[in-house]
């Protein structure tokens, strides 16, 4: 618990660490996509050509580990809750790294971008959710582990009136409950 | 609870020096309709109420603030009065003429031996020359802000014949800090913003606020970090709060049956939300929808025998109602663009919502069969339209995005009044009270 609660406490400066990083390579990018390979792919894109380094010092099976080298996130279309190409490749890494590290427990999170009434994105976010659980599921995973979780439109990661911010918060984030290598 | 007692104030039972103040055939002309937006303000004066060092004025202040923001008045300025209106004698209706003004409002607070505060008004038609309105009150120094509310509705439903909506609070969620990792907190005020309570820490999430229709219950979606929301709800008179239910998964968007004992609500099941019904006494809760679908937002009909809700069973967010039962429901949005958050005036004769399309999010009315759609107001974002007991206002949140924040809006069923409420920092999810005088 208190394991957890810790690791989950320093989530947020590591994302936030990630997203700036993502969005000084996609600057101008309009697609939610191109910064899920940033996001997700910058530790492994670190680890194949040594270019970061980051990747490489997280600790195998911790949380840091699944956020730089798995890619924590995957991202969906305006009102919809259905996985793209980009978020299937991301939650079959999630789906092998899960199954690698078997005693990590895990919390799904549900997002929407601030587009929509608060009560229907509430619904919406959970939605997103149950379709990564759903997922993460048919690739073997049990679901004792998985919990969900949704947040609607309360908690962005991205803030402007456009797309490019809207396109980063409509999204479902893999969250590590579990403690490093247990 | 302080009380407010009230009786009337009859022209002819006091000594009025002279002129035509008896309740004589005239017919009033003090009377505007606001049935549509085709009226203009009607000009009318408010003197400052004597007596009492500065209450009096206080509360005439409070009467004056009030009938300005309704839109349906326009205030006298005071260096324009051709006399000092004196309480116990008629106004010099000639006198008035070149004024404009059409109606006049006088009164006083005076103390009484046992402490207790009187405060009396009268309401001048000053076209036909009569006294239309007149009552005292007797309460205590704490309710005195009240009784300005009070009065005012008294002013106001003389003369538009529609209810009153002043004596009202409003519950809101108050936002602070960065849109990232916002506070939102539950928060209830008077109608014209003074007397701001929060009510609850800030460290749970807490929206989509919503006022029991008859008591000062209001019910709401708590988060706390990390856990699924659960509708709650607190009692503004003992602080009680309670989690409605024992739910494995989200329970969110609740709202008051008309007798307030029951709520109807939705709650999460995998990808799909559903509507049930709630007994807030026994707990016991019956499934009222059945879709794989998100069906949420729901709302009664005033007369508790209709449910409004939202659902994208066909695709997108559209407008449904069903009986208070669930059973089928017939979809009454056809427009172009997704409807959502539905609300049923208390008049029983619209139902509100809000529209996005590409350009942005409205605040529309329709008629519950679904024809009449008129939008009030519109731009990049406004939402959560809620209704004031007299069905004549909504009062809304407008969000300009980016690290700004919502603000409310009070807006008249017309289109053509629309007031900011003052709120002490960034707010949404207004919910307006029922009248706190109203009978119950």
């Amino acid at each position: 618990m208190s394991l957890s609660s810790l690791l989950r406490g320093a989530r947020p400066l590591k994302i936030a660490a990630a997203l700036s990083l993502a969005l000084a390579a996609a600057a101008c990018s309009t697609d939610p996509d191109k910064l899920a390979d940033g996001a997700g792919g910058m530790g492994g894109m670190g680890g194949a050509g040594g270019a970061g380094g980051r990747g490489g010092a997280a600790t195998p099976g911790s949380a840091q580990d699944f956020v730089l080298n798995v890619g924590d996130r995957v991202f969906f279309e305006s009102d919809s809750s259905d996985l793209t190409p980009t978020a299937t490749g991301t939650l079959d890494r999630q789906a092998q790294w899960l199954s690698r590290y078997q005693r990590n427990a895990f919390l799904i999170e549900g997002h929407a971008d601030e587009r929509g009434t608060r009560e229907y994105n509430f619904s919406l976010s959970a939605r997103r959710a149950q379709t990564v659980r759903d997922y993460l599921a048919s690739r073997g995973i049990t679901a004792s582990r998985m919990r969900t979780v949704s947040y609607g439109k309360e908690r962005p990661v991205a803030v402007c009136n456009d797309i490019s911010c809207w396109s980063q918060n409509r999204r479902a984030v893999t969250v590590i409950e579990g403690g490093a290598g247990s | 609870m302080p009380t407010i007692t009230r009786r009337s104030i009859i022209a002819t039972g006091l000594a009025l020096g002279g002129g035509p103040v008896l309740t004589g055939p005239a017919r009033s002309e003090l009377v505007i309709d606001v049935r549509r937006g085709n009226f203009q303000p009607i000009p009318i004066a408010v003197a400052d109420f004597g007596g009492e060092g500065d209450t009096g004025l206080r509360v005439s202040g409070i009467i004056g603030a009030n009938l300005s923001r309704s839109g349906y008045f326009t205030i006298l300025d005071k260096a324009r009065f051709p006399e000092r209106p004196a309480f116990d004698a008629a106004p010099d209706f000639s006198a008035w003429k070149s004024t404009g003004a059409q109606g006049l409002v006088a009164g006083r607070v005076t103390r009484d031996a046992s402490g207790r505060l009187k405060a009396e008004f009268r309401l001048w038609d000053l076209v036909a020359g009569q006294q239309v309105a007149g009552q005292q009150y007797g309460t205590d120094a704490a309710n005195i802000r009240r009784v300005g509310h009070i009065i005012s509705d008294a002013v106001y439903t003389k003369i538009t014949g529609v209810g009153g909506f002043f004596d009202t609070r409003i519950a809101f969620v108050d936002e602070s800090g960065p849109k990232e990792n916002r506070r939102k907190r539950l928060a209830v005020m008077d109608q014209d913003g003074a007397n701001v309570r929060y009510l609850t820490q800030g460290d749970a999430l807490a929206v989509s606020p919503r006022y029991s229709p008859v008591t000062q219950d209001i019910a709401f979606m708590s988060q706390a970090p990390g856990q699924q929301p659960r509708v709650q709800v607190i009692n503004l008179e003992t602080g009680t709060r309670q989690v409605v239910g024992n739910f494995s998964e989200m329970s969110s968007s609740p709202r008051f049956a008309p007798d307030g004992r029951r709520l109807v609500l939705a709650l999460q099941d995998g990808g799909n939300s559903n509507i049930y019904g709630l007994a807030l006494g026994s707990k016991e809760t019956v499934r009222l929808t059945n879709t794989n679908a998100i069906d949420t937002s729901p709302n009664y009909s005033p007369d508790g025998s209709q449910i409004v809700f939202e659902s994208d069973r066909g695709g997108k967010q559209q407008i449904y109602i069903m009986g208070a039962d669930g059973g089928a429901a017939r979809r009454v949005s056809f427009g172009q663009g997704a409807y959502s958050q539905p609300a049923w005036s208390p008049r029983g004769d619209l139902i509100s919502f809000t529209k996005q399309t590409t350009n942005g999010f409205a605040i529309g009315v329709m008629k519950p069969d679904g024809s009449g759609e008129r939008i009030l107001t519109e731009g990049f974002h406004n939402e959560g339209p809620s209704w004031a007991p007299n069905g004549q206002y909504l009062v809304i949140f407008r969000d300009p995005g980016g690290q700004g924040g919502g603000k409310l809006y009070m807006i008249d069923i017309t289109g053509k009044v629309e007031m900011q409420v003052p709120t002490p920092s960034f707010a949404s999810d207004p919910t307006w009270s029922p009248l706190l005088s109203g009978g119950r």
